[in-house]
């Protein structure tokens, strides 16, 4: 500390500034890239999306001599190709909860609200910010994984689509679209529940399990509910034919009002709540 | 200047601010003083709209705190519970808070040098101590140069350099017209720094008053004086129609006159002093006396009221 003794003052600030949404943009750009745990959650996420078709890619291939025609059947270029997203989701998912939970649990959230009071700024800065950061990953990742195991595939002359194909293209960079709305979806229920645990919790109950127990349901109920789950909606627009489910284009539309209703929901509670 | 008008606060069935209404005016250093648990804390997170009053009202300079278009440059704050995100250094925690103001890089390097943060500004500040984070919590509140200040128990976990820092620092950022507003549940401290006391317990008001007059009616206006010539020195005081206790020889405790007059009457008769001082030790038990009704948790175990589960500061 500068000078002991005396009253001490501070350097004037010389030019004042002014709260404003884009500002705000920066700010949280800033706090996204100064933590270790981003640059963890969003590599693991690239190398998931990249390397997890390339691996598949070249197993399928080394035991395609061995295989029935039927087991070839089974295989579908897109899904190898889009592999990456299931798991990756699940780094971009955290990620998005710590975007918000992890101000929560250390108290840095007070500092937010104080130097934002009207709160919601400080909501779709990481909102968009992360959305942002996802897609510009997450779009060259998908791209990589789809045209590395296509090439890896090529040499065995096996399962060739052309990203030109009805549906590929679409399917391929949705896996990103996909990807960011996960995020996005991931930090609302943050910002609803405000807890770390709580919230990997319920974006893991709403992704992994629901999905799979609604299988013991009968059938009748089953059909009628699970298409409109919102990991099947999202996921029918990663494939080209999705028998008994959504198609692409309704899919999407369907994931992203859930995740524009976990926004809203998070944004009332945001401005309502004590901090 | 922040004014408070029957700030009432409730968490569940517990009342944390009842009814508070107090005003801190630029210019001087006022002290918010209180037992741990009395409602210092919440009044400040209320000041700040990260509560909102059940009941009541409070306004820094005519608005609420959510109106304002540059809130860094309005109010600064140290809030009690770290406030720090720690995983984060020191440097992108200010840097962030800055940009949300467009206030520059420059800045944020200049308050870590004032500081002292210089050498740690790159480390993560989960791996400060507690003093090293009450500097980075300082550091923020003067980050957008703000006219009123309220820092919660700024002097925690400072070493003894710190706290004297502080002081000057508290002093001369009140020289300058700002509004400085100060907690602490430790009277010698504010008694140090403070001009102004408001004092609260279990929520409500109970003293609001200069420090001089605070220290005047706490210590009961006693002046311990220490002479060879007491006995001499005690028939005087009398004279001034004052009352003496003595517990020793050589040694008296007089009330109803104040140490400058004891010390010319002393003069003015030439007898000798060898200690004159107004009694302020005291101080610190008229406080605890004060406050005692109002202290939540007591050293014995039982809670003071009714409620016990909560504690909010």
């Amino acid at each position: 500390m500068s000078d002991l003794t005396g009253p001490v003052t501070i350097p004037r600030l010389a030019e004042p500034g002014r709260l404003t949404q884009a500002r705000v943009v920066v700010s949280e750009w800033t706090k996204l890239h100064s933590l270790r745990s981003t640059r963890w959650s969003l590599l693991a996420a690239v190398v998931l999306t990249i390397g997890l078709p390339m691996l598949i890619a070249a197993v399928v291939a080394s035991h395609w001599d061995q295989m029935s025609l039927r087991e070839r059947s089974n295989h579908s270029p897109l899904d190898m190709a889009l592999a990456g997203v299931g798991v990756a989701q699940l780094a971009i998912a955290v990620l998005g909860v710590l975007v918000i939970t992890g101000e929560y649990s250390t108290g840095m959230i007070r500092a937010s609200f104080t130097a934002v009071p009207k709160r919601l700024p400080v909501l779709w800065a990481k909102a968009a910010v992360f959305a942002v950061v996802t897609f510009v990953l997450m779009l060259p990742s998908v791209l990589i994984g789809f045209f590395a195991s296509q090439a890896i595939l090529a040499r065995h002359h096996i399962l060739q689509i052309s990203f030109g194909d009805p549906g590929i293209g679409r399917a391929v960079v949705g896996g990103a679209v996909y990807l960011v709305l996960v995020g996005v979806l991931a930090l609302s229920i943050g910002a609803i529940l405000r807890n770390t645990a709580g919230s990997i919790s319920a974006f893991a109950a709403l992704f992994f399990v629901i999905p799979p127990l609604l299988n013991i349901l009968p059938s009748s109920w089953n059909d009628a509910i699970s298409p409109y789950l919102p990991s099947n909606a999202g996921q029918a627009f990663l494939v080209t034919s999705n028998p008994g489910g959504l198609s692409p284009w309704p899919g999407l539309a369907l994931f992203i009002g859930y995740t524009a209703l976990g926004l809203a929901i998070a944004a009332v509670l945001l401005v309502r709540r004590d901090t | 200047m922040i004014e408070a008008q029957g700030l009432t606060k409730d968490y569940g069935d517990k009342r944390a601010v009842d009814g508070l209404s107090f005003t801190v005016r630029p210019g001087v250093v006022t002290g918010f003083l209180g037992p741990n648990g009395s409602g210092k804390s919440t009044t400040m997170r209320l000041v700040l709209g990260l509560d909102r009053p059940n009941q009541g009202d409070v306004t820094v300079n005519g608005k609420h705190y959510r109106e304002f278009a540059a809130p860094l440059h309005e109010v600064g704050a140290l809030l009690e519970a770290r406030s720090v995100h720690t995983g984060r250094s020191a440097y992108y925690h200010l840097l962030a808070l800055a940009q949300t103001h467009g206030i520059p890089k420059s800045r944020v390097r200049e308050l870590i040098d004032l500081v002292g943060l210089h050498d740690v500004a790159k480390k993560r500040a989960g791996k400060f101590s507690l003093g090293m984070g009450q500097r980075l919590g300082i550091a923020t509140a003067l980050l957008g140069d703000p006219a009123t200040l309220l820092l919660d128990e700024p002097v925690n976990g400072l070493d003894p350099e710190g706290i004297h820092w502080i002081r000057n620092l508290l002093k001369g950022l009140a020289a300058e017209g700002r509004t400085v507003f100060v907690s602490s549940h430790l009277m010698s401290e504010m008694a140090m720094t403070a001009d102004h006391l408001i004092v609260i317990g279990r929520g409500r008001l109970i003293a609001d008053a200069s420090v001089d007059e605070f220290v005047r009616r706490a210590s009961g206006g006693v002046v311990q004086v220490r002479s060879p010539q007491a006995t001499e020195l005690r028939e005087l005081v009398l004279g001034e129609q004052a009352t003496v206790t003595g517990s020793e020889p050589g040694l008296l405790e007089v009330s109803g006159l104040t140490a400058p007059q004891i010390g010319e009457l002393a003069a003015a008769h030439g007898i000798v002093l060898h200690e004159l001082a107004p009694q302020q030790a005291s101080l610190e038990d008229a406080f605890m006396e004060l406050t005692r009704d109002d202290v939540e948790f007591r050293a014995d175990g039982s809670a003071a009221g009714q409620s016990s589960e909560k504690v909010t500061g």
